[in-house]
């Protein structure tokens, strides 16, 4: 692709992204004492990565086997407060085990 | 005091480095298929360092989109950073202000933010600047190495890459799901939402970006309601 095509794609992609993040913590300045607003913010990381990731997973590798491998080796790990980066690659090397065994 | 926050912020953003690195590699991979060059890739990464946003974004250019196409795109799935950046808000110290706002909250994305918001007592600017630090390195070079090595990769290595990045959410929700049944709960509820947004036809018009919202809103607010967080807990 040109590089002067790509400039505009990349300028709104970033700008966007950066203002949602910046904004927010730039503004907001007092505490919140609303508890049900407290609460809300308190699940959200888990409910916004939970609903990213199922049933996405299903559908990241060749087949829905190796992927459901993928997820459950994941888990197994993550139970067992393995660090991020052995979940992920444990992860990964359940899917390529089953993807080779399946051929 | 400063400098040693500044050193376990770093500490804590290595795990994060290196699962960016396998995620990121797989996006260079993606973007040069979708007719990026190994530049265009690694910029896009450089300066949105985020997951799904970058991957949509891909969609996008590879099919000419609109600017304004794009810019509900990113709007739509990073929405969620903006409760992150609220959520911040509430746990960073004094000092942290100013400019530093404006500079720091250029890290704040899922692992980042779920690293911040775990650490003990407010949120220091210097332990945030050593965990975003790495990561970005990480997602950077990992990009750029993606993109010029992605073609000599077999198909079913860059398979395997592809679920690193759930593996890394998978690292943040089931260890406190485990020790937290309210948590536990809520992101079942989640998760039940989002498969029923996904294989119900009539929801099949709400895009995923969006549809990830309305599921996290959801079961939030249900939490919220049903299971409130004390102050302190």
């Amino acid at each position: 692709m040109k590089f002067t095509e790509f400039l505009p794609y990349l300028i709104v992609m970033a700008g966007v992204t950066y203002l949602i993040r910046a904004i927010p913590l730039v503004m907001v300045k007092k505490k919140i004492e609303n508890q049900f607003i407290n609460s809300f913010l308190y699940y959200i990381p888990y409910t916004v990565l939970a609903a990213m990731t199922f049933p996405a997973i299903f559908y990241a590798t060749g087949s829905k086997l190796s992927a459901g491998a993928g997820c459950l080796t994941a888990i197994i790990l993550a139970f067992y407060k393995k660090s991020l980066i052995v979940v992920a690659s444990g992860a990964c090397l359940a899917v390529l085990a089953v993807e080779l065994v399946l051929g | 005091m400063r400098g040693e926050s500044l050193k376990r912020g770093l500490k804590d953003g290595i795990p994060i480095c290196l699962g960016y690195f396998a995620v990121s590699f797989a996006f260079g991979i993606l973007a040069v298929d979708s007719g990026c060059t190994a530049l265009e890739a690694t910029l896009i990464s450089l300066t949105n360092l985020t997951s799904a946003g970058q991957f949509a974004g891909l969609t996008v250019i590879a099919q000419a989109g609109s600017l304004l196409e794009m810019a509900v795109t990113q709007f739509v799935i990073n929405a969620r950073y903006m409760l992150m950046s609220i959520a911040l808000s509430q746990k960073v110290e004094e000092r942290f202000r100013g400019i530093w706002r404006w500079i720091l909250s250029f890290g704040i994305t899922d692992e980042i933010f779920a690293a911040a918001i775990q650490s003990e007592g407010s949120l220091k600017r210097s332990y945030f600047a050593g965990l975003m630090l790495l990561p970005i390195i990480g997602w950077t070079s990992g990009t750029f190495l993606g993109a010029f090595l992605g073609n000599i990769l077999p198909e079913i290595l860059t398979n395997a890459l592809g679920v690193a990045l759930y593996g890394m959410f998978i690292a943040v929700i089931v260890p406190k799901s485990a020790e937290n049944k309210n948590v536990f709960a809520v992101v079942v509820l989640a998760v039940i939402l989002s498969f029923c947004l996904y294989y119900i036809p009539v929801f099949s018009a709400i895009s995923g970006g969006f549809a990830i919202i309305l599921c996290a809103v959801a079961a939030s607010a249900a939490g919220a309601v049903l299971f409130p967080v004390k102050e302190d807990a």
